[in-house]
């Protein structure tokens, strides 16, 4: 935890509220996100319970298991999640623009021009938190290898038809999550907590009641009491105030109204009564409600939360990228290719981790580079410092054949950043990407006299607007603001013998 | 060296060293397996291995590319090469960004390009894995060493493994596993987990690979080895080449004054754990027990202290090699983070110390010095993370010096440790790795307790 996410947390400790940790929001958010918040059953692992999901926060749409160790309830349960999902997932799919890129012919060296569709907007998922994410990733890989009725060999167990394929729409969408930044299937909690510090630990804020206690406090409540009433507080039955965000239910509910519930279901249907076990599996619908419907009024609410925050410039890039994954699964399935393996092979591993790691890269530096909150944890850490140019003298770099422009630049600051004479600098929120070097540190003034280096265009002269100007306020970090590119890696069927060669 | 007559029948560390490194050369070059693994606990001579390896591999008329992971360590190793055999021929491929350093451009023989075209010809070309994984269009070597192996990620190995068709592997396993800033749990159990170090990606795919041991460490004093090789390399033991006695670390008398701006009692105490540490190889000094930020501002002064009362005083370090002054560049301080390492710094140079090399344990790999000093990851905080915890980062702040080594911390970390137990979870197909690091911790503080001085 950073300095400055200690002292918020601290503030928020004092004053009995959440203190912002951003000034805006650095994740995308749709008009129409598509709310998920599904339970699992105890004592297996990725066993659906029950989901209420629905873009429409007045009629949320219910769908449960009233035996969850039924695995014919189960998958019938997920051809029902399919049905209401995979409508919404696909609709992204024919609202396309079409981008040229011109190609090179590896073999003629010829110049081609390339039209590529990329979908104009994709789908957004909220969920309440990463375990509701993980959850939906155990779905994905319980069904998108099932056989179906369709199949040539349905095998002994087919599921029904859509199954397999929301098995890989959820892969892809759990996968497209990892990658920092994306914003296709969004926890609620993480997205909350990176905008807000509470005055609790960062365990406890996974819990989105307590979250939302601290963040949005009821009138003259201290948010750590709001808090411990949602996490604690219980009623005369001895079940819990506030339900908890799922997917695990409480384990009270699960013994005092759950379990009874599902045993009479049971009995009603051992008994082969059909009313009756219509009747029983709508008990057990309403017991799911009752401990769903918080929840989802709970998501919501970090919904019109995180939509006070105005969106950071640099959303729009990353939702870009994630528009490109969309767009990459929807020409996936429409060319018929398999789903997604069980493991990576060693090339798609290492490709992925790249990714991730590139991506973790450029989203700190644009989060540092749209939000001064952010940009002020590396200014505290010495990675960068922000200042007023005090003094700007024209200097020329008379080395080569025309003089270039090498402008000292005094910027006084009060910040400490960890830099000696020698060290290379880059202009953040500048008019284009400028490296300049420290020429002269006095450190007791606060005075640091630069050497811009570059970004002032060709000529003798820099271009206007290419260097700042006295009274100018400027900042520099130690850091380079952009992500490296990620090294070449073979083909898989190219993958070497310390790795196993190629993939059988 | 020691005169002490031996029984035939336990070999000298000169002839266990030997021994050892004319198996794995013979290894290298002719086995039947692609690769070889050598281990190497700290100061065994590993690049004194590498740089014979290479002069051997040369001399039978191959060419021979070598991998290692930072910019510094490349040039080292030109130097180490050139150094060793004037007349060699070796190219030093660098990046456009990264100029190589003045240590390897010294020497006539070293040829310098961004271009591996350029360089191809030489009988030795040296990179860093991430120059290596840009090279293309080009025939592959016939042999490779890949030095600091162990530090090396697996997806970097793939990147660079299709350049040569053998290779060398040489590390050393006890210091810090290469990271990512992301999480990695998508592969954990997998073989080929790109997060995990190249050796040991390397030793699942080829299960034939049996790893070589270098069993002497020369670095480390008889006072160390022993504790080192206990804490860290429990089931793969080395000694010290010297015996006790054979390294010795005189220090002045304590009577120059302390520099202005050093409290006078904690110069007293940084001058008791310096005599502790000069005696037996080992001080710790304890501060009173406090939960403090991370640049704890009085841990970061008693460092401080006691690198400056050692320059005050002076030293002679008397060992096998001969007899030299303790000077400022044969001191580092080591820290778990920058921030620390950059407010050390700031420390010393309140104090007039300029010289002395402050760095993270990261940056400290394959360093070696007389004295250090080093700030317990563990100082102060109030948890203990896996990243404080890393057996790695404890062993190469503990293993760095050949004469003695200071540690600084706040009292309470065995209370610490006993609060938190590791709760890593337990991934299936991931080798569990011994000892782990809250193991060593406890092993390397009951040692030092023995050499405790308090202040304040």
């Amino acid at each position: 935890m950073s300095l400055l996410t200690t002292l918020a947390r601290l503030e928020a400790v004092r004053a009995g509220v959440a203190q912002p940790l951003a000034t805006v929001r650095h994740r995308h958010l749709a008009e129409r996100p598509f709310v998920l918040v599904p339970l699992a059953a105890a004592g297996e692992t990725g066993a659906p319970l029950a989901v209420l999901l629905g873009q429409d926060r007045e009629h949320p749409c219910l769908l449960t298991v009233p035996q969850p160790l039924d695995r014919d309830l189960r998958f019938a349960f997920l051809a029902r999640l399919g049905d209401e999902l995979l409508p919404y997932l696909e609709s992204f799919g024919a609202d396309v623009e079409l981008l040229e890129r011109s190609v090179k012919d590896p073999e003629s060296g010829e110049k081609t021009v390339e039209v590529r569709e990329l979908c104009a907007d994709a789908p957004q998922l909220v969920v309440p938190n990463p375990g509701a994410m993980e959850l939906l990733g155990l779905f994905g890989r319980s069904t998108r290898f099932r056989r179906t009725a369709e199949d040539a060999d349905p095998g002994p167990y087919p599921v029904p038809a859509r199954v397999p394929l929301l098995g890989r729409w959820l892969t892809h969408l759990s996968e497209r999550s990892n990658v920092p930044g994306s914003s296709l299937l969004l926890p609620l909690t993480t997205t909350l907590s990176r905008h807000w510090a509470t005055g609790q630990s960062s365990l406890e804020d996974a819990h989105l009641g307590a979250l939302l206690a601290w963040i949005a406090p009821p009138p003259g409540e201290h948010g750590e009491q709001a808090a411990l009433r949602a996490e604690n507080g219980r009623d005369e039955r001895g079940q819990l105030l506030v339900p908890p965000a799922g997917p695990t239910t409480d384990p009270a509910f699960d013994s005092l109204l759950l379990s009874p519930a599902v045993t009479r279901y049971d009995a009603a249907r051992a008994a082969q009564d059909e009313r009756l076990t219509q009747a029983r599996a709508q008990e057990i619908e309403a017991l799911l409600e009752s401990v769903l419907l918080p929840v989802w009024h709970q998501v919501w609410q970090g919904v019109d939360l995180l939509r006070t925050l105005p969106q950071a410039p640099h959303v729009v890039e990353r939702w870009e990228s994630d528009r490109w994954s969309y767009t990459g699964h929807r020409d996936r399935i429409a060319a018929g290719e398999p789903p997604q393996p069980l493991h990576d092979d060693a090339v798609t591993a290492a490709r992925k981790l790249a990714q991730r790691e590139r991506e973790q890269v450029r989203l700190d530096l644009e989060e540092a580079l749209d939000d001064p909150l952010a940009m002020a944890e590396h200014r505290l850490a010495g990675q960068a410092f922000a200042g007023e140019v005090v003094e700007v003298v024209p200097a020329y770099d008379t080395s080569g054949r025309s003089p270039k422009p090498r402008p000292l630049v005094t910027v006084r600051t009060e910040d400490r950043p960890h830099l000696d004479p020698g060290g290379e600098v880059h202009r953040a929120g500048g008019p284009a990407a400028q490296r300049a070097e420290l020429v002269r540190l006095d450190a007791e003034a606060g005075l640091l006299t630069l050497r811009l280096l570059s970004g002032m265009g060709r000529k003798k002269e820099p271009e206007p607007g290419t260097v700042p100007q006295a009274g100018e306020q400027v900042c520099f970090t130690l850091f380079e603001l952009s992500a490296r590119q990620s090294a070449p890696l073979p083909d898989p069927e190219d993958t070497p013998w310390t790795h196993g060669g190629p993939p059988k | 060296m020691t005169t002490l007559p031996t029984p035939a029948a336990s070999p000298t560390p000169g002839e266990q060293a030997d021994a050892a490194v004319a198996a794995i050369l013979a290894s290298a070059l002719h086995a039947g397996e692609r690769g070889t693994v050598v281990d190497s606990p700290p100061g065994a001579g590993k690049s004194t291995l590498v740089v014979k390896a290479a002069r051997e591999l040369v001399a039978t008329g191959e060419r021979l590319m070598i991998v290692a992971q930072t910019n510094s360590q490349v040039d080292d190793l030109v130097d180490r090469l050139a150094q060793a055999d004037p007349g060699l021929a070796v190219g030093r491929l660098h990046g456009s960004d990264a100029l190589p350093g003045e240590i390897a451009m010294r020497h006539a023989g070293v040829v310098a390009s961004t271009k591996a075209a350029d360089l191809r010809e030489l009988p030795v070309v040296v990179a860093t894995a991430a120059k290596w994984q840009w090279v293309k269009d080009t025939d592959p070597w016939r042999h490779a060493i890949v030095d600091e192996a162990y530090q090396m990620r697996s997806d970097a190995l793939l990147a660079v493994a299709r350049l040569f068709e053998r290779a060398l592997f040489v590390g050393d396993p006890g210091q810090l596993d290469p990271f990512s800033i992301v999480g990695t749990d998508d592969w954990a159990g997998l073989h080929h987990d790109p997060s995990q170090s190249a050796v040991v990606t390397l030793l699942a795919h080829n299960p034939g690979i049996v790893p070589h041991r270098l069993p002497v460490s020369w670095r480390l004093p008889a006072s160390a080895a022993p504790l080192v090789s206990d804490a860290f390399y429990p089931f793969t033991p080395f000694r010290a080449g010297t015996e006790p006695g054979d390294r010795c670390l005189e220090l002045g008398p304590p009577t120059p004054p302390p520099a202005p701006g050093l409290a006078p009692a904690l110069a007293r105490a940084a001058d008791e754990v310096l005599d502790v540490a000069a005696e037996s190889g080992w001080g710790l000094l304890e501060l009173p027990a406090r939960l403090t930020v991370r640049t704890d501002p009085e841990a970061v002064a008693a460092v401080a202290a006691v690198v400056a009362r050692l320059l005050a005083r002076g030293g002679e370090a008397r060992s096998e090699r001969g007899s030299a002054p303790v000077e400022a560049d044969r001191i580092a301080v080591g820290t778990a983070h920058r921030d620390q390492a950059a407010a050390v710094r700031s420390a010393l140079a309140a104090l007039g110390v300029t010289e002395v090399t402050v760095d993270t344990a990261n940056r400290l790999q394959g360093r070696e010095y007389d004295v250090t000093v080093v700030l317990h990851p563990l100082s102060g905080r109030p948890d203990a993370t896996a990243f404080h915890l890393e057996t790695g980062r404890l062993c190469v702040l503990a293993s760095r010096h050949r004469h003695a080594c200071v540690v600084v911390t706040r009292a309470g970390i065995p209370e610490l440790l006993d609060a938190h137990p590791s709760t890593e979870p337990v991934q299936l197909g991931v080798v569990s790795k011994f000892p782990d690091g809250w193991e060593a911790n406890h092993a390397v503080l009951e040692h030092l307790r023995r050499h405790r001085v308090t202040a304040g």
